[in-house]
């Protein structure tokens, strides 16, 4: 599945980073402290997260992750959307709390 | 050039975890038995506490630095050490103004303001324990704006430090220093991370009892205990320096 489809099927806003959409989503990851996102989030992997800091794409960046969701109406630092236009990292947004978005991205077969 | 034992980070009865007896005059009488000079007060998120612990200061002969451990929106904890309480107390306000909810002592722990003779004046009802809405990077030159030191805290513990939540330091991030809670660990896994940050490390007790104040401290080589002196033991400019 792709990062596009998962826009569609949940009405994700997008932030910045459009040129990834296509990009193949292979897992799913929730986590907050970066230490922990870097140590176990794997490529491939939408992430789910409240953290707004501009490090957040620096570790999308890292692990090769395929998306960024800010999960609760957290909305990204503005230099965090600066960095992910940057980089080319899709920044997704969502109303939603993290644990209902994992459980439909859980729904959708992504594991 | 004259010798001082510091610790920068010792909480007060006002922080909700701190121990009730660590008022503002228990704290300064410990600091002069076991030989500290230069100490400062950093409660979460506030300073109320500062302005009784540096008059004590003064009488009992130990320098006492206003100051406060502040939680930004990250959840990253940080030191903001100043040289008056009326800049502690400046920021402060700034502080205040970005936190929001109310403590439940029986959940937190009691927030006591206390004065100079160990008295109880009230307690602070705010959520000194939360994060305010202030990036680090904001706070971090609200802290500079008021002529404040703005140091990391405990950088290598697994919880409400900046490795932990932001995963390494951000570009852009003026930190004076970072604190480490454990000088093994500078020597093991910290020592290349420490090397890429290229900011000076100190170590202070993070104290929340009396039997903790001092357990860690610097060694400050400089002129007076004031910030500027502080700024320029940290980068060992003009003969000054730091040591662990």
């Amino acid at each position: 599945m792709k990062v596009a489809d998962i826009i569609g099927r949940f009405s994700l806003e997008v932030s910045a980073g459009e040129s990834g959409l296509e990009r193949e989503v292979t897992g799913g990851y929730c986590g907050d402290l970066l230490s922990d996102v870097m140590a176990n989030a794997e490529k491939g992997t939408i992430w789910i997260t409240i953290q707004r800091h501009q490090n957040i794409v620096a570790v999308a960046l890292l692990k090769e992750l395929a998306a960024i969701v800010l999960a609760n109406g957290c909305r990204p630092d503005p230099e965090t959307v600066e960095k992910a236009k940057e980089e080319g990292i899709p920044l997704l947004f969502s109303a939603l709390p993290a644990y209902k978005l994992a459980g439909m991205l859980y729904e959708l077969g992504i594991e | 050039m004259k010798r001082y034992k510091t610790d920068l980070h010792i909480h007060s009865c006002l922080s909700p975890c701190g121990d009730l007896d660590m008022s503002p005059r228990r704290i300064v009488k410990r600091c002069r038995e076991i030989g500290l000079d230069i100490i400062a007060l950093c409660d979460h998120n506030s300073a109320e506490n500062a302005a009784p612990a540096v008059r004590l200061g003064k009488d009992l002969g130990v320098q006492v630095l206003p100051g406060m451990e502040i939680n930004s929106r990250e959840e990253v904890h940080t030191l903001a050490i100043f040289d008056t309480v009326d800049q502690a107390l400046a920021m402060q306000e700034r502080i205040y103004g970005a936190l929001n909810g109310t403590n439940r002592p029986e959940v937190f722990g009691d927030q006591v303001r206390a004065n100079e003779f160990d008295e109880v004046e009230g307690f602070n009802d705010r959520l000194l324990i939360g994060a305010v809405d202030l990036g680090l990077k904001e706070i971090i030159s609200n802290i500079h704006k008021l002529g404040g030191l703005s140091i990391a805290s405990h950088i290598d513990r697994p919880s409400y430090s900046l490795l932990s939540q932001l995963g390494f330091v951000p570009p852009g991030v003026d930190l004076d220093a970072v604190e480490v809670s454990r000088p093994q660990w500078m020597k093991e896994e910290g020592k290349d991370i420490l090397k890429d940050l290229g900011l000076p490390a100190v170590t202070f007790s993070d104290a929340h009892f009396l039997a903790e104040i001092g357990r860690r401290l610097s060694v400050f080589c400089m002129e007076a205990a004031t910030v500027e002196e502080l700024r320029l033991a940290l980068w060992g400019k003009w003969g000054r320096t730091v040591e662990m």
